[in-house]
Parts: structure tokens; C-alpha cells; sequence
């Protein structure tokens, strides 16, 4: 059996789409303009802008991937936004330009951002954009201000301003990346920013807090406030890392599992992956918040796992084609397995019910949305298998449609439907 | 705790001692007792929200951020009392004897760290301006001896308490968390400069983010605990197919991990193997039931079909990331050292080290485990059979690694089937005839559920 290798959902690397491009294209706008500016009015203490430009190149070179595929550079964000909220250098008032920390900024962006283009990595420009300009915003604002001594020379006064600022920085940043997830992944613009918001939370409270610490550490130790925050800013990053690497070692664990079936004999080849990705579209439209979105994924990858309990695979593994009492058997007992892992019990839960009609007869509750997800997705997919013939497809969803009174969730048929119809979610 | 020796005893009761004598000699004279008071409270805070570590008897807290901070600030002494405050913390876990072990060991770590900045000329108080850059020397100077001294004090009594007889392994403590809190210690000396702008507000500040790693540092260990049991929980589904191997990944896995331990493998190339002892025969699921439960001889088709199995288990487990030694091991386990294995016929060091472990603990699970056309041998039995074959199937220096901790620790075969399969899926009727004859085979070992030493923190 062929290994296939699924595709990874989420960002398609190299490809941007109008509303990407335009991004990017106003963020290159927005530094060519600063850089020129800062030019034409000369670089004000050359030495703290070495220094922060140095440390936001390190931030940059070390970014990492955070669950959901998202990217961030914290060090480097952290960096950016200290020097734009600093105020002085031992008892030198800092004097820099909105410009020339936009400059800076990007500048140590694109140096940190070389050597992962050098060894083909992608470069990632729109969530690049999105932190400079989180970080244009907190400049604009607050250097005019400082530049001014308009903030007052006391902490009290001081801090409430750049705590504002800060949480301006992570609104911005949370906006941009949901935006492009609503443009790239179809998702409602609303989850979006509630899930970029939620997962944003921590890492921009440490990068926020991080910010203002150095911001207020250069009063006292000069630039040594950037060599000194170095240390525990790359343990906090190093925790972070480890802890998304075992989210995405967990995945693909899952995934990897998901296809003993498929090895096994029980499904066809592909089965799982495409009924997952299949389920997550549809979660996606139906405006699925990400927590449950990986639980339905997980579902979905091990919603044939009870298979496993027959002695003979059913032939081609079409689970539709068999009686409900079978189904149902299957499907507690892929439960049964799952509940044995203690932490998904959930996922668990999803995976019983998804042989349940979705009107039960008698008093009978009502399945969860993700098992009536999985349930048509699984049904399509028994149906239509690995072809890609939008007739087949579409003659699928009518069949499914028939059942709508009682056996599938008429929402998630429509939402198939729609999907079908874009195409999206046949690998095109 | 009654079951330390007199020793343990006797080292715990030293360093207590010596804590509270380095706090009794003073001198007290200049100690700004606002900034002790501030930071005790900052330990006591970082203490109470400690991270458990995953071996559990360790716990790993943001203290040393505190009684760093205090080294500047207040000078050893106060330092000391800083660190004395881990006493105060209030969470569930450490017994009082533990307790006071953890505070004496900070107290003393910060003690031996202020005295080493004083000793490279670091100047004790709030500093200012003109402190810098010269205070930082010092105070890296004080940094890496609060770790030192930490890790010392540490593996001192984790040493004596251990396990009877444990190898060296497994008294271990991560290195990596050397560096990390090296790392933290540069939190202190930000938490002193700060001082003289935000006054006692700056720990407040600078525990945001200590407390964002300590989050990332606890959702790092849950994460890794939930994916542990789910591959554990997958895998005891692919084993159901076949009834006379339930249980064995798992064994597999800790028979590996025996070994591994035994021959003082690193924590990382551990945990791997371990995943590679769970996962090393999922490739069977490839295999027809019939063949893999077939009484009597196999025709050459049904060997065939049988030494596929590695690599449609490579097939599976390719996609997962972190493995790749372990990939390795899963594909080779079948190898023998003479050459005359599958899939590939490696002889001696060509195969992977992770292989030639697995086979090992493969071949002695499976002989100690009931098979449909034999019973189950005895531990004894296994043994001999493994030293038998040492040097033609396996590796010579592994086996006798696993029978040393075997003879030490014991081993747990199976257990008796027949309870174990009330509540499972599929054939029941085989039960019956499993349950025969492995009492004997049992170790009296006391399998050590819930180790006595517990002595905490770093």
C-alpha cells in the first residue's frame, strides 16, 4: 500500500492571494516610505538602533510555529516593541522617529528573516507584515508622545500608556491573522479573531510584558537591558517551542495511527485523512471555534477505529453499507478504545454517537454537531471514495440530501453542499 | 518518609543545619527588610504554582528568580531568608521533612550565591546606573553558584534515597533544566535593576512572563502525558486483532526502557525508544488474522506475509516526526546479529542500537507470553534462552543489561487473562486457556507504584 502523504491544511506556503498580497504589498509600502524618511532625517543614536535592530534579527531568525500553523517571533516582537515604547537610555532621553523604528524594525526583520530564505524555508511575508505593522501602530502612536515628553517622567504615568499600547500590538496582530484566515481557510471572520485572540493571549502577554520591561530596564542598565533580557527570553521561547512540537508530533501521531485501519484492510487508502479534512471544512463553515475543530479532527482521523474489533474487514470498508446495529457496535467500541487513552474523552463521545440519525426516534438525544459532521462526511466519502469527478460528488450530496429527515443534520448536508460546489475540499 | 536511611537522614539533617547556621551568623546589620519581605513573598508565590515534573518527584519552580534578585538587593544573609520562604508555599505534595529539605536548599544555594558575588566584587543594593556593566560579571558568577549548589544539593539526596540498587540512569535530573534555570536567574538581576523605577511593583512585572514559560512548561507536560496515553490506547486497539499478543507493546516498551535506563542512554533517546517499543509492531495489522494465529508451522507464503510486517509498520509510523531513531528500530527489530534476520539481513553493528535493544526485550516478551502454538516459559526460562542466543540473535552487551535489571527490578510478564478480557471486544473463548501457568512466572518484586523518595524541586 502506497504511503500517502497528506496535505497539511492551513497556510499554502508560497501561493498569496489578493488579500495577502495586498497586505504585504502596503506593509513594503509603508517601510520603503519610513526608511526614506528616516534617511532623509538622519538615524538618531545609531548604537540603541544597532542594538534593537540586532536583537529583533535574533527574535526573527528564531521564530517559531505555534499550534494551528501559526507563526510568531516573539523575541523579535518583544524587541520591536521595546524600542518603540523606550523612553531613555541611562538618563539620555530616547529620541527616535515613528520612521526610524518602523525602519529598524524591518530592517532586523528582513536580516533574521535571510537565513531561513537561504535554506529554502518559506518566508512567510504576510504574518511578517502583520507584525510590523502591530508594531508601525504602537510607533506611531507613542513616539510622537515620548518624543514630546508628554507621558511624564514617572512610572504610574508611563505604564498605563504602554500597557494600552501593548494590548493595541496584540489587537492589531490578532486581527491581521484573522483576517487571513478568514480569506485563506474560509473561516467566519468573528471565530477567527476569537481564536487568534485566545491563542495569541499568552504568548502576547509574555511578549508584552517582556516589551515594557526592557523599555523600563534601559533607564537603568543603558542597552545592557538587551543583552541581560536575552537569557530568559529564550528559555520562555524554548518552553514554547516544546510545547508546540509535541502539539504537532501529537497530530501527526494521530494521523499516522488513524491509518492502521487503512493498513489493516478495514478502509480504502486515504480514507481517515480525507474524512477529517472533510469534517474540519465543514466545521469551518459551520463556524466551529479551533478547540473543537481539533477535536472533531481527532474524531474524524480515528472514527474507524472500531473497525478493528471485526474479524472481516467490511468489503471496501463502506461502514453505510452496513446494518445499523453494526454500525453502532463500531462505533462503541472505537469509543471504548479511545476512552482507554483518558484524555480524549471527548473525541470519545464523538465517535459513539456518529452512527446515531440525527432526529433519533423516541426521546432519544440528539448527537453532538461533530458526530453529525462526521457522519455525512464519512457517508460522502464512502460514497464518492478517491474520485474527483464533481458529478460524482454532486450526485452524493443529493443522496444525502434525500436522507435529511431523518439520518443527516440538514446544516452540515448544506454545508457540504456548498463545500462541494467550491471544490475545496476535493484536493483541486 | 520512615523508610530513608540513616544516611539520607543524616545528609537531610546537614544541610538543614547548615541552612539555618548561615542565616543565625548574620550579620543582619543593613538588610532592607521591605525587599526581603517583597521577594519572600515572590518565592512564596513561585513556589505555590511549582510545575511537577513528569518523574514526579521533582518540581521545578521560579524561585531562584526571587532569592537572585535578593542576592543584589539585600546581600547572602538576606538571600538566605528569601529562599527560606519555600518553606511557606502553599501546595499539597511535599511532606514536611521535604519542606524543609526544599527551603534549607534554597536558603543555602542563595547563601553560596551571594557570598560568590561578593567574592567577584559585586556590591550589595539597590543598584543604579553606574552599577552597570559592572555588575553583570558577578552576578553570572552568582547565577551559575545558586545552580550549581541547587543541582548538587539535589542529587545528593536523590541519590541517597533512591531506589535500592536503581543504576545510575535513573537518579538522573534533566541537564536541559540546568540551563533553563541558568536562564531564569537573569529575571533576578532585571527584578533588581528595575527596583529603582518600579519600586516593589517590578516582581509583579516580571513574573508575567515567568509565569507565560511556566504555563507553556506545564501545557508541554500535560500535552506529552495525553499523547502517551493515546499511542498507548492505539496501540492496544491494533493488538486486539491479535488475542495472544494484548499487552505486548507495552511490555515491549518497558523491557526497551530497561535496557535503556541499564546502559545509561540519554532522556531523550529514552523517551524515543520507549514510543518505538509501543509502536514497533503495528505493521502486523498488515498480516491476515489467520496467519497470525495460526497453530502449527507457517508455509513459506505466510512467512512471507509475516516479515513484511516491520515495514508496513515503517509505513505507519514514518509520518510522525520526532522518531527517527526510532524509525530505525521499528524497521530493523526483526535483524539478527548474525545476519540471518529480516528485512534487510544486517549483521552486528549495521543494525541500529535501537533495533538490536528491541529485539531483545521483543523475543523475551514473546517467550514469557503464551503463543497459540506454545505456552508461556518462565522468567528463568527466558533468560537462559536470551544468554543462549547472545551473540548469534542479539547483542550480547544488551542482554546482559536487561537480565541485570530483571534480576534487580524484576519482571512483569502478563497478567492472568481471563479478568482482563471480560470487558473486551472479540474472542473471549481463547481465555480460558491462558490463564494456566504464569504464576511461577511472576517476580515477587513489589513493582515500586509510588517511589519513597519525593524530595523536591529545583
Amino acid at each position: 500500500m502506497a504511503a500517502r502523504r497528506y496535505e497539511p491544511r492551513g497556510f499554502p506556503r508560497q501561493v498569496l492571494d489578493s488579500g495577502q498580497s495586498l497586505l504585504v504589498v502596503f506593509a513594503g509600502l509603508l517601510v520603503i516610505a519610513a526608511v526614506a524618511q528616516t534617511a532623509v532625517a538622519g538615524v538618531k543614536d545609531v548604537r540603541v538602533a544597532v542594538a534593537f535592530g540586532a536583537l529583533i534579527a535574533f527574535g526573527e531568525l528564531l521564530r517559531l510555529t505555534m499550534p494551528g500553523d501559526r507563526e510568531t517571533a516573539p523575541i523579535a516582537m518583544a524587541g520591536a516593541l521595546a524600542y518603540a515604547l523606550l523612553l531613555k537610555i541611562g538618563d539620555e532621553p530616547a529620541r527616535q522617529s515613528p520612521q526610524q523604528v518602523i525602519a529598524v524594525a524591518a530592517l532586523g526583520m528582513v536580516i533574521g528573516a535571510l537565513p531561513h530564505l537561504a535554506v529554502g524555508r518559506p518566508a512567510r511575508l504576510p504574518a511578517m507584515a502583520a507584525r510590523l505593522l502591530a508594531v508601525a501602530c504602537v510607533a506611531a502612536i507613542f513616539r510622537p508622545l515620548a518624543n514630546a515628553s508628554l507621558i511624564g517622567s514617572r512610572w504610574w504615568s508611563e505604564l498605563p500608556v504602554m500597557v494600552c499600547l501593548v494590548i493595541v500590538a496584540w489587537l492589531v496582530e490578532a486581527v491581521i491573522a484573522a483576517l487571513i484566515r478568514t480569506d485563506v481557510l474560509r473561516a467566519r471572520f468573528g471565530v477567527a479573531l476569537l481564536d487568534e485572540l485566545r491563542v495569541q493571549l499568552p504568548l502576547g502577554a509574555a511578549v508584552g510584558a517582556s516589551a515594557i520591561l526592557i523599555a523600563f530596564a534601559a533607564e537603568i542598565m543603558g542597552l545592557w537591558a538587551v543583552a541581560v533580557f536575552t537569557a530568559p527570553l529564550l528559555v520562555t521561547q524554548v518552553a514554547l517551542r516544546r510545547y508546540a512540537g509535541i502539539r504537532a508530533t501529537y497530530l501527526q501521531t494521530v494521523r499516522a495511527l488513524a491509518r492502521v485501519t487503512e493498513i489493516g484492510g478495514y478502509v480504502e487508502a486515504g480514507h481517515s485523512a480525507r474524512v477529517s479534512r472533510l469534517s474540519v471544512a465543514i466545521g469551518r463553515e459551520l463556524g466551529m471555534p479551533e478547540p473543537q475543530l481539533l477535536e472533531l479532527e481527532y474524531a474524524a482521523l480515528m472514527h474507524d477505529i472500531g473497525q478493528l474489533s471485526l474479524r472481516d474487514p467490511i468489503p471496501g470498508g463502506a461502514t453505510v453499507l452496513v446494518v445499523r446495529e453494526e454500525q453502532r457496535r463500531i462505533a462503541e467500541y472505537g469509543a471504548e478504545v479511545i476512552e482507554q487513552a483518558g484524555v480524549l474523552d471527548t473525541v470519545a463521545d464523538i465517535v459513539r454517537r456518529q452512527s446515531d440519525p440525527c432526529r433519533p426516534a423516541g426521546r432519544g438525544q440528539e448527537p453532538p454537531l461533530s458526530s453529525r459532521i462526521i457522519r455525512a462526511a464519512n457517508a460522502f466519502d464512502d460514497l464518492v471514495g478517491s474520485s474527483v469527478e464533481p458529478s460524482r460528488a454532486a450526485a452524493a450530496v443529493q443522496r444525502l440530501r434525500l436522507d435529511t429527515a431523518s439520518e443527516y443534520d440538514p446544516r452540515v448536508v448544506e454545508a457540504l453542499s456548498r463545500l462541494v460546489s467550491r471544490q475545496s475540499v476535493l484536493g483541486l | 518518609m520512615g523508610k530513608l536511611s540513616r544516611i539520607a537522614w543524616l545528609y537531610i539533617g546537614a544541610v538543614i543545619a547548615a541552612a539555618a547556621l548561615a542565616i543565625a551568623r548574620g550579620p543582619f546589620g543593613g538588610i532592607n527588610w521591605a525587599q526581603v519581605v517583597v521577594l519572600g513573598l515572590l518565592v512564596v508565590a513561585c513556589e505555590s504554582v511549582a510545575t511537577v515534573l513528569k518523574s514526579r518527584s521533582l518540581a521545578w519552580s521560579a524561585n531562584s528568580t526571587a532569592s537572585l534578585a535578593a542576592v543584589i538587593l539585600v546581600g547572602p544573609v538576606g538571600a538566605a531568608i528569601v529562599g527560606a520562604c519555600t518553606l511557606l508555599g502553599v501546595r499539597r505534595g511535599p511532606s514536611v521533612p521535604q519542606r524543609l529539605f526544599n527551603a534549607s536548599m534554597f536558603a543555602l544555594s542563595a547563601y553560596l550565591a551571594g557570598r560568590t558575588f561578593l567574592l567577584f566584587g559585586g556590591h550589595v543594593g539597590t543598584p543604579g546606573p553606574s552599577a552597570f556593566p559592572g555588575i553583570i560579571g558577578p552576578f553570572v558568577g552568582a547565577d551559575a553558584a545558586h545552580v550549581i549548589v541547587n543541582f548538587s544539593l539535589l542529587r545528593g539526596v536523590l541519590w541517597l534515597t533512591r531506589e535500592p540498587g536503581a543504576p545510575a540512569g535513573r537518579v538522573g535530573l534533566d541537564f536541559k533544566l540546568l540551563f533553563t534555570d541558568l536562564g531564569y536567574g537573569a529575571f533576578g538581576l532585571l527584578i533588581a535593576a528595575l527596583w529603582s523605577v518600579l519600586g516593589p511593583f517590578t516582581p509583579v512585572f516580571v513574573l508575567i512572563p515567568v509565569f507565560i514559560a511556566r504555563w507553556a512548561v506545564a501545557q508541554f507536560a500535560a500535552q506529552q502525558r495525553s499523547y502517551e496515553a493515546t499511542v498507548s490506547a492505539l496501540c492496544q486497539a491494533v493488538e486486539t486483532k491479535d488475542f495472544y499478543t494484548r499487552g505486548h507493546s507495552e511490555r515491549v516498551s518497558r523491557g526497551s526502557v530497561m535496557i535503556a535506563h541499564e546502559i545509561g542512554m540519554r532522556a531523550e533517546r529514552v523517551e524515543a525508544i520507549r514510543y518505538a517499543g509501543m509502536l514497533h509492531d503495528v505493521g502486523k495489522l498488515g498480516v491476515p488474522t489467520s496467519v497470525l494465529q495460526k497453530n502449527g508451522s507457517l508455509t513459506d507464503d505466510e512467512y512471507a506475509a509475516i516479515q513484511l510486517h516491520p515495514m508496513r509498520g515503517l509505513d505507519i509510523v514514518r509520518e510522525i516526526g520526532f522518531l527517527d531513531e526510532a524509525l530505525a528500530g521499528i524497521m530493523h527489530h526483526h535483524e539478527r546479529i548474525d545476519g540471518k534476520g529480516y528485512p534487510m539481513g544486517l549483521a552486528g553493528h549495521e543494525i541500529p542500537e535501537f533495533a538490536r535493544v528491541l529485539a531483545v526485550a521483543d523475543a523475551f516478551d514473546a517467550m514469557t507470553s503464551n503463543r497459540s502454538y506454545r505456552g508461556a516459559r518462565s522468567v528463568p526460562e527466558g533468560v537462559t534462552e536470551l544468554r543462549k542466543w547472545a551473540g548469534t540473535q542479539f547483542d550480547p552487551a544488551f542482554v546482559d543489561a536487561f537480565v541485570t535489571a530483571i534480576e534487580r527490578d524484576g519482571w512483569k510478564g502478563p497478567e492472568s487473562v481471563a479478568g482482563e478480557a471480560a470487558g473486551a471486544v472479540g474472542e473471549s473463548a481463547a481465555a480460558d486457556a491462558l490463564t494456566a501457568g504464569l504464576e511461577d512466572s511472576e517476580p515477587d518484586s513489589s513493582a515500586p507504584a509510588e517511589p519513597l523518595r519525593a524530595i523536591e524541586s529545583l
